[in-house]
This record gives structure tokens, sequence and C-alpha cells, in this order.
């Protein structure tokens, strides 16, 4: 029943879709009909209809009720009841099912809240998002039911990849999602926005907190998703150019980029046609990744199914909506007005030298992804990796960085060097200090020498836009930026470091033998067997004294999955405020000694507490904005209550 | 400066954001031509070496007999074969748990100068259901029926 009910919900839900863009696109055509009055209602329903069928899918995989195909395909009873849950969007199907769910939400939330836009950009916002829906809509109902039943029920489920079974990566694809997904809005509003040609200062600012709260969901996805790669693969590594992260920066680029391209618009009136253009490429982005990570065209633990039909749905989906919207843009963005003009020497210069460079890196990354598909398509089987994407992305995130000491600093419209360069000493000192610090040490790489005098750097000019202002009284969307930007030092501190200070170990040991590694002495007690609801595991019973400190007790594990069958390394972290300690146990030689695999990593963990912070400016950054434009709005309302009593 | 018309600034920024898109395409283009990894089966080893310290890939079955472990405990060499050609594989980690004499392996890492292929990584199947890319097409490439065979197989 519950399958059926879900699958009701679904068909309804895509038929509202359909109803929803038709009303819209006729109420533009044919105003004073009083159809676009059925428009915000529908697209709440939609959602809400959206929202119901994905609870019925979870309610299936929390029963774990076999007679469902994708249930059986990819779960277990034997789970641990957090995994069942998790196993809804851990498959093609259920992650598709969120992905129109999380986009029927937006759709809804925005023909709630959104008041500041004009009543037609509205509508053929709202049309947009219906129709991008229903491309979806149609792709999980004709290729991808996840409500399908089987014939006779299975009498036991598949299981979860057990990859996939971790705590950090059940919440992973649904904060993601939300960010890939939360930039359909900014996608719609684009194409609302070119539609009736109303791109200004007012678009601007409907559309900042939608960029920003995509922005942060995709922000901490992207975090969380690389913290998890560190500790679950075993590899000791946070970032491998994987074309799965791959697909996940390149849309948070192209967000960062529009982040800052529509403060702009907002605040000068510039960059009208450009910030258009980056809420077109932001979403389609994320359909690239989608369909990178789902057609299967990559091998990696997230394609689900490689199935070639569902590959060119999706690749067909791509073509006609970003294929529409850069068409409609063609044709309209001749006919957006110029904006305000200004030096390159002020803000205004400093976020377009920002957006370039951040849209250089989006073209690197995209290139060096999709490089593999087109030499297949010319017979040579190649990938790429670290070699390539290092020091080609840094070529252009190295000046972007340089001049982020410098462009918050910077008055609109036209500044003079001068009053800027005395704000800069102390970052100067910083720099000289760090860069003096490099030289003594010695033996450090070129780019982990160059992040760490950025980084410090960085770390003093993102606090001086606060310099001169009372701390109490400095706008909220201020502090975000500042905190923001003092983020992203932390975080390339963290990654400079880890690049330069890592230490690893590789031995063969027995029990009651130790191993050093940097500051860290570890002992092997034992190794014995032990076992989960799902798996069972061999664990190493070790200990680990910081600098002959207290000794801390870590025990990793190498673990075997019968569900399905599949062996797993479970790493163990010992966390200091300086670094981690990461030990991986391998296999037992003949001659009864056991692989361990150690690394110290200074000051790791800043990598991933600098996204978070960046993660938390943004979240300012939308408090302030979101507050700041009630009371506009609450303002305004009085005025015209006013002036209507005094009229009467 | 005040003398730009906003017409004309918006043509200036237009070229400038075209002039470093394009720079950064021809960039990605050329670094991808000296830096994306090539994939090898044995035989091209050896027909046409790829130059020393190049970073490529070697696909293979691992031969049967093949495996030993230095004293370190840690490195292992091992031989991959394609039924035509021979390669030895040196490698120093953890191996993934099915990695196995007689399966298929994908070794990530360079040729040395002694003629041994110094593996930085190596890729196994890690389940079932999972061949990694190269090793599914592999039989149409030079690969023989041994290799097609050791992918096939169900894990041990």
């Amino acid at each position: 029943m519950i399958a059926e009910f879900g699958l009701a919900a679904l068909w309804l839900a895509a038929a509202l879709a359909a109803l929803q863009l038709f009303a819209g696109v006729m109420a533009l055509t044919r105003p004073g009909e009083g159809l676009g009055a059925a428009v915000r209602p529908v697209a709440v329903v939609q959602g809400a209809l959206g929202v119901i069928a994905f609870a019925a899918l979870m309610v299936l995989f929390v029963r774990t009720d076999l007679s469902v195909k994708l249930v059986a395909m990819s779960s277990h009873s034997a789970k641990p009841f957090i995994y069942k849950l998790a196993g809804t969007w851990g498959n093609h199907e259920g992650s598709m099912l969120l992905w129109v769910t999380v986009m029927g939400l937006a759709g809804a939330f925005v023909a709630l809240v959104e008041k500041r836009l004009p009543e037609r950009t509205m509508l053929a916002t709202l049309a947009g998002q219906a129709f991008v829906s229903l491309g979806f809509y149609a792709f999980l109902l004709i290729s991808s039911n996840p409500f399908e039943r089987l014939p006779t029920p299975a009498p036991e489920g598949n299981g979860l990849n057990p990859l996939l079974q971790d705590i950090g990566l059940a919440f992973h694809p649904p904060t993601l999602y939300i960010g890939y997904v939360g930039l359909s809005v900014a996608f719609s509003f684009a194409i609302g926005a070119l539609v009736t040609r109303e791109v200004g200062p007012a678009f601007a600012r409907a559309m900042r907190p939608w960029v920003l709260g995509a922005w942060i969901f995709l922000t901490i996805g992207i975090a969380a998703g690389s913290y998890w790669a560190y500790y679950e693969l075993g590899w000791g590594g946070w970032w491998f150019w994987d074309p799965v992260e791959n697909a996940s920066l390149m849309p948070w680029l192209a967000a960062t980029a529009l982040l800052h391209s529509v403060s702009v618009l907002a605040a000068r009136n510039a960059l009208r046609a450009w910030t258009v253009m980056l809420g077109v490429v932001a979403f389609s982005m994320s359909m690239v990744g989608t369909f990178l990570v789902r057609s299967g065209i990559l091998t990696s633990v997230h394609a689900f199914a490689v199935d070639p039909e569902r590959g060119s749905f999706i690749l067909g989906l791509l073509a006609i909506n970003i294929g529409g919207a850069l068409t409609l843009f063609a044709v309209r963005a001749v006919t957006v007005t110029e904006g305000k003009r200004f030096a390159p020497f002020s803000r205004e210069g400093a976020l377009v030298f920002n957006n370039v460079m951040l849209s250089a890196v989006l073209g690197i990354v995209l290139f060096g992804t999709l490089y593999p598909l087109i030499a297949e398509a010319m017979g040579a089987q190649v990938s790429v990796g670290p070699p390539y994407f290092n020091p080609m992305s840094a070529l252009f995130v190295v000046p972007m960085l340089a001049v982020l000491m410098v462009g918050p600093l910077l008055r609109w419209r036209q500044d003079n060097p001068g009053r800027v360069g005395k704000l800069l000493i102390l970052p100067l000192v910083a720099i000289v200090v760090a860069a003096g610090a490099m030289v003594i040490m010695g033996g450090v790489g070129v780019l982990p020498a160059l992040g760490i005098v950025l980084a410090a750097g960085l770390a003093f000019a993102s606090l001086m836009p606060l310099r001169g202002r009372s701390l109490k009284r400095t706008p909220l969307a201020i502090w975000g930026m500042v905190v923001a930007h003092f983020g992203v030092a932390v975080s390339l501190f963290g990654m400079a470091s880890e690049s330069a200070f890592s230490v690893e170990k590789l031995v063969a040991v027995r029990a009651g033998d130790s191993a050093q590694v940097g500051p860290w002495k570890v002992n092997l007690k034992t190794v014995q067997p032990v076992a989960g609801p799902n798996w069972t595991a061999l664990e190493a019973d070790m200990t680990a004294s910081y600098k002959g400190g207290a000794r801390v007790a870590i025990r990793p594990q190498s673990r075997s999955f019968w569900s399905p069958p599949q062996q797993t390394a479970e790493s163990a972290l010992v966390t200091r405020w300086n670094g981690q300690l990461y030990a991986v146990i391998g296999e037992q030689a003949d001659d009864g000694r056991w692989q361990l695999r150690l690394w110290w990593k200074p000051f790791v963990t800043l990598i991933w507490y600098g996204a978070l912070l960046i993660a938390l400016g943004g979240l300012l950054a939308l408090i302030g904005r979101v507050s700041s434009d009630l009371r506009r709005i609450i303002a305004r309302e009085k005025i015209a209550y006013r002036r209507e009593r005094q009229g009467r | 400066m005040a003398a730009i018309k906003p017409k004309h600034q918006r043509l200036v920024l237009v070229l400038i954001a075209l002039v470093v898109l394009i720079a950064a395409g021809l960039l990605a283009a050329w670094a991808l031509r000296s830096q994306a990894s090539y994939f090898y089966v044995p035989s091209d080893i050896v027909a046409d070496p790829p130059e020393a310290d190049r970073a490529v890939r070697l696909g293979g079955m691992v031969e049967e007999g093949s495996i030993n472990t230095d004293a370190d405990g840690v490195t292992i060499q091992f031989v991959v074969g394609d039924g035509e050609a021979r390669v030895p594989v040196r490698f120093k980690g953890i191996v993934p748990s099915l990695f196995v004499e007689g399966s298929g392996v994908v070794a990530e890492g360079r040729m040395g100068s002694d003629g041994t292929f110094i593996a930085d990584n190596l890729l196994a199947k890690h389940d079932e259901n999972y061949v990694p890319r190269e090793l599914q097409d592999m039989t149409e490439h030079q690969a023989k029926q041994v290799v097609a065979e050791a992918v096939e197989a169900p894990a041990q």
C-alpha cells in the first residue's frame, strides 16, 4: 500500500508541476485572465506531495519492505536503523527522488516567502522551476521508479555498500543535494529575470538569500564529503580530484562567483548580464555533476548503476535545460542594459577579478574532469589526477587569494592605493615573517610554502574590514564576510601544512613492538577478532603517546562486511589541537608481523574547521541580509499605512 | 577613467574575461597532454615504454606465484602479465583485500629506470560488482583471454 501511495503522490506532484508551468506561461502571455493566482498555491502543494512521496520511501526502507525492488536491491534487514534510513538516498532511484523533492520544496518555499520580486518575474521564475522539475519527474517515473514492486518478495535484501555505512556519509548526500538543487532557485530567478528583462538591484537582493542558502549547504556538504573520504577510505588523503568530488566542487565554484557578483549587482547595479549568466551556469554545473555521477559514465562508489538509458535521459535533460537557458540568455542578454561604471581599482574591480579567476578554475576543473571521456572517444584511456589539478588550479587561486587580501578594504566605484596601503602593513609583515620561516625551514614544496605565506597574510587582512568600526554596530553581513574570509585562511593553512609537514610511516611489526611516526610512539599490543551487526573485523589494540606523554588507546580495524561481501579499512584517529595521528592496519605477513600505516598530519583538522568557518560566515551574512530586508519591508508597510490613514 | 562610457567598459570587461578563460583553456589543454596518465597493458609497455617518471597506469593479471614480500614486510614485488608480455612491479604499502595472484589489477605509478614498474597505488576489484574501469574493456585491447578470464572469475 505504502509504495502505491508514494507512487500516486509522485504522479500527482508531476501533474501539478505541469499545471504550474502551464498556468505560469498562460498568465505571462495572457495577463488578466487570473491564471497567475493559481501558480503559487500549486507550487506549494507540489512541494508537499514530493515530501509525502519521499516519506513513503523512507517508511519502506525503515520497514525493509522486501516486496519493493529498490529496498531488496539496496537494503538488508540486519542493518542498523540509521543506515536503513540513510539507505533511502544511498541508491540511484532514492537519490533522484530526493533531488525532485528538494527541488519541489525549494519552489514551494520561494512561492511562500518571496514577496520582493515583481509579480511577472515571480511567475516566470516558478514556471522555470516547474519546467526543470518536470524533466526530473519524467526521469523518475519513466526510467527510475523507486516504488517498483517485485513479482515475489525477495527473501533478503542485497545490503548497502559498506563504504556508505557511516554516520558522516548518512547525512552527506542530503546536505549536498540541498545545495545542488537549491541552486535551481538561482537558475529559475535568472530565467524569470531574462523573460521579463527586470535585472537590477531589487532582483539581486531577492536572489541573494537563496544563493547564500544553497552555497552554505554546498560548503558543508563538500567539507563533510572530504572528511569522510579522509577517514573512511584509509588512504590518508582528504581530496583526490575524483570526478565525483569535482562534480560537487564545480557548482560550488560557480555559486561562490555568483555570490560575489550578486553583491555587486545589489549594491552598485553593475555586472547585470554576468550575474544572470552565473545563475544559469551554477545550476547547470549541478546538473552536469548529476549526469557525471548518476549516468555511471564514471566508476566509483557513487555510480550506483551503469545504465546507458539513464545516462542518455539525463544527458537529454541537460541539453534541454542548459541549452534552452543559454539560448534565452543569448537572445535577451543584449537587451539587458549596461550597469554603472567603475574604476579598475575599486571594490567592483576586485570582485570582477575574483569572478574571472573562479570561472577560470571552474574551467580547469571541468576540462580535467571531462578529458578522460573525450580521450576515450578518441580511443585512448587516460586518467587525470593531482599532477594536473593542483598546479593548474593554483595558477588562478593564488592571484585570487592575493587580491582577496585587498578587495574587501576597497571602496565602491573608485579608491586610491595610498589609503588602502596603510591597512595592509600588518598583513605584509605576516607575509614577510611566514616567508622567512619557510626559507629558514627549507625543503618545503613551492605550493605548500605559497599556501602558508598566503594564509598568514590573509588571516590578518581578512580582519582589517573591522578596523575603525564599532564591533557592536558592525552589520552581520560584514561579520559574515570577515568570518568567511578568515575561514579561507584557516582552511588554506591546514591544506598547506598537511601537504608540507605530514610524516608517513609504513612498517610491519609484531605484537608488542613499537613504531615511531613524527612525535608519536605507537605500540601494537594485540590483534583480535571483533564482530558488529553486519560485519566482522580484525581489530588492532594499540596505544599511542605524543612526545612520551600519556598513552591513548587506538583501535583501527580491517572490517569484512558480509552483505554485500566487502572489506573496508577503519582508520583510527587521535586528534590534538595541532594535528591528527592516523593509523590503519593492513595484512598479516607470513612471518606473523602486521602491516601498519601511520601518519602524523600537523594541523590537518584546520582544513575542515576553516570550511565550517566559511559556512558560518555565509550563515551570518544570510541572517544579516534577511533581517535587514525584513526591516525594510516593515518600514515600507508602516509608511504606506500612515499615508493611507492621512489620506482618509 | 571617467571618460569611459558604460558600453565600452562592458566591452573591456567581456574581453578581459574571454582572454583569461581562453588562456585557462589553452593552459589546461597543454597541461592535460603532458599530465594525463595513460593506461598501458604489459605488451604496450614492452613495445613502446613510457618515459621514465611519467605517471601512467598499468593493468593486467597478477601472475601465479609471483608475489614476494621483502624483508621489511611492507614492500612487495610481483609480475603483471597479459599473456604476451610480463612487467615486474614493486609496491610499498597496504594492498587492497582482493589483490590476489591470478586476479586482475590496475597499478598507478611510473616506470623505474631498471625496467620495474614502481606502483604508488593498486586498484583491485573491491567487491564482486566492481571492476576497475580499464579491466572491463580489456578484451578490446591487446589483452588476451587470460586477463578476461581473471576479471570475470568470481572473487576468491
